[in-house]
């Protein structure tokens, strides 16, 4: 099972960089959220899957499952979602200013 | 030692920001607000430090949670003096904010995000626990989008697409080094990761996994990987970029020494030398960079670089002097930095130009601008009695002690290029014909100069009284020489 996630995620960073390297803002910020998808999956995978019951006091078990990836990975996921809700903002700001979405004609520093 | 008062520090901000969400309109109150919440911040640091030297490191397990199954808040003399130079550096920022931001700014919770910016800041400084570093780090880097493209200008917004990315691949790098620690050693917790990879040995895969966080520090601090440094701190306005210039590079550095000192010292052939020469290189370009160009914010920007690998070289070289000599850098460049920020937006603002060649002769419009911007660059460059002097000193004793000559040699000859960076800039807008008329004078405002003053005399006063600080600076410097008494602090059962 461990494999089979491990696989995913390659494919998952796979398909975000090409998105992280194209010229279309947009595609980027979608890269970038694709991203954050696998780590999550990383950060679960190496907690290790489902090893045992759900760590409850109640539950009589012998093994219990890592619960701390989960709330780490809880964590990550507010926070890229926050990031990609203000990106997505800024690309939205950026073309009404500039009129394009193109990162080739946003390049250089001018002094305006 | 437990002590609740360390969490303050980073709460008191952390309210003082959503209090001030409510003040939208009443401007004088939001300013009232926030200078109260920073002195007192301010005050109960020093308090913090000054238990700290007495009684050793303190934690704060929250919820009870016992280390290393709880996050925790470590205050040791180190997190401390940076926590209150950064406090003394945002209440100084906060005069200058008053009499130069727009009254649409602060309309638009300027006051806010500033706090929510020193509340990751100062978290950054204090926490025990590597996941809560990277929390602490989206506070303060989301913070800094908003302040960065306050106001939308057409270059803040194009700027600022790229400081953003580079962060969020950054922030991507951070968790990845967490889940792969994670997954080798088993735990979050900065003293229980010192002890555990104690056990096990540092590895290679221990040292690959130190590399992805050296990546991580390294684009957050501007250690060779600094390309969108220049760009974004040129961009907003001059208190922002103060703020950043003063702060946000910092804090990449503090988290590449602690976890390099703390986590990750048993390799230092590997990745102590990898430190040492990114400095050498950081240096190289920073110095190019700051001679190669005309405009003001430019150049001032590619001294924060050099700063950098400066300040890194203490930590390449790892002896308890070159040590001690990084912090005293460390917080000299807080100060002076901010007081180069503010001195570089005075003069655009006074001129209304960017380009050095096109002023001139500017010391007999505004004496006191241009005195105090002789001291700054005394200052970086290093001369006694300044502030700079002190931390020049114990680096170089450090690496001379290492027989480290040639971080030595380079460390030493960046201070020549800064020396000239500014003189540069000292020649050309200050001394000279002036061009500007006496009706044509752009009135300097008082709440402008003051806070300018204020840090020059900081500066001044860090250097004479050297004395003051020591004691802090020796036994932080003691604490990264030696883990065990941060492990030990951490990890007593009290």
């Amino acid at each position: 099972m461990e494999t089979l996630i491990t696989i995913l995620i390659g494919v998952l960073v796979t398909v975000a960089v090409y998105l992280l390297l194209s010229r279309n803002l947009i595609r980027v910020i979608l890269g970038s959220a694709i991203l954050s998808h696998a780590i999550h999956l990383l950060i679960m995978t190496m907690g290790g899957l489902k090893k045992g019951d759900a760590p409850l006091l109640g539950e009589n078990s012998n093994s219990y499952t890592d619960a701390l990836p989960q709330a780490l990975i809880l964590t990550a996921i507010v926070i890229s979602f926050a990031v990609t809700a203000f990106l997505l903002v800024l690309a939205y700001r950026i073309y009404k200013e500039t009129g394009t979405d193109n990162l080739n004609e946003l390049r250089g520093f001018n002094d305006e | 030692m437990m002590n609740n008062i360390i969490a303050f520090p980073m709460i008191i901000p952390l309210l003082t920001g959503i209090i001030l969400v409510f003040f939208r309109n009443k401007v004088i109150v939001q300013r009232i607000i926030s200078m109260i919440s920073i002195l007192a911040t301010l005050g109960i640091s020093i308090y913090i430090l000054q238990k700290v030297l007495s009684n050793g490191i303190l934690r704060l397990d929250f919820g009870g949670w016992l280390p290393p199954y709880g996050i925790l808040f470590v205050a040791d003399s180190f997190s401390m003096l940076l926590v209150v130079t950064t406090l003394v550096v945002t209440a100084i920022l906060l005069v200058y904010a008053f009499s130069s931001i727009p009254k649409a700014f602060e309309k638009m919770f300027f006051y806010p995000f500033l706090f929510f910016l020193i509340a990751g800041v100062v978290g950054s400084f204090l926490t025990g626990d590597l996941f809560n570093l990277f929390v602490c780090f989206e506070v303060m880097l989301l913070s800094s989008y908003a302040l960065i493209t306050l106001g939308g200008r057409k270059i803040q917004l194009v700027e600022s697409i790229k400081y953003i990315s580079i962060n969020v691949l950054s922030s991507w790098f951070f968790l990845l080094g967490i889940a792969y620690l994670y997954g080798s050693v088993g735990t979050l917790n900065m003293a229980h990761l010192s002890m555990r990879v104690a056990e096990v040995g540092q590895g290679p895969v221990l040292t690959v996994i130190s590399i992805i966080f050296l990546l991580v520090f390294s684009l957050k601090a501007g250690l060779l990987l600094y390309y969108w440094l220049p760009g974004s701190y040129s961009a907003p306005p001059t208190v922002v970029a103060a703020l950043f210039g003063a702060l946000l590079t910092k804090v990449g550095m503090y988290a590449m020494i602690r976890v390099f000192t703390l986590i990750f010292y048993h390799e230092p052939q590997i990745t102590h030398t990898l430190i040492g020469i990114m400095a050498v290189i950081t240096l190289i370009g920073g110095s190019v960079g700051a001679i190669a160009y005309n405009d003001l914010r430019r150049i001032v920007s590619y001294n924060v670089i050099i700063s950098v690998g400066f300040i890194l070289i203490g930590l390449a070289v790892s002896t308890e002097s070159a040590l001690q000599g990084t912090i005293y850098y460390l917080i000299h460049d807080m100060i002076v930095k901010a007081l180069l920020f503010l001195i570089a937006g005075t003069i655009i603002y006074l001129t209304g130009k960017t380009k050095i060649e096109k002023m001139s002769g500017l010391i007999q419009n505004y004496p006191v601008l241009g005195w105090m911007f002789f001291v700054t660059m005394l200052s970086l460059a290093g001369i006694p009695p300044l502030s700079g002097f002190i931390g020049k000193v114990y680096i170089g004793q450090g690496s001379i002690e290492a027989g480290a000559f040639i971080l030595l040699g380079i460390g030493f000859l960046s201070s020549i290029f800064v020396l000239y960076s500014l003189l540069r800039i000292f020649m050309n807008c200050f001394w000279g014909e002036t061009i500007i008329s006496v009706e044509d004078e752009v009135p300097i405002k008082k709440g402008m100069i003051v806070p300018i003053v204020l840090l020059g005399i900081l500066t001044f006063g860090l250097g004479v009284g050297v004395e003051a600080i020591a004691p802090y600076v020796s036994d932080a410097a003691n604490t990264l020489m030696n883990p065990q008494i941060y492990i030990d602090a951490v990890m007593k059962r009290n």
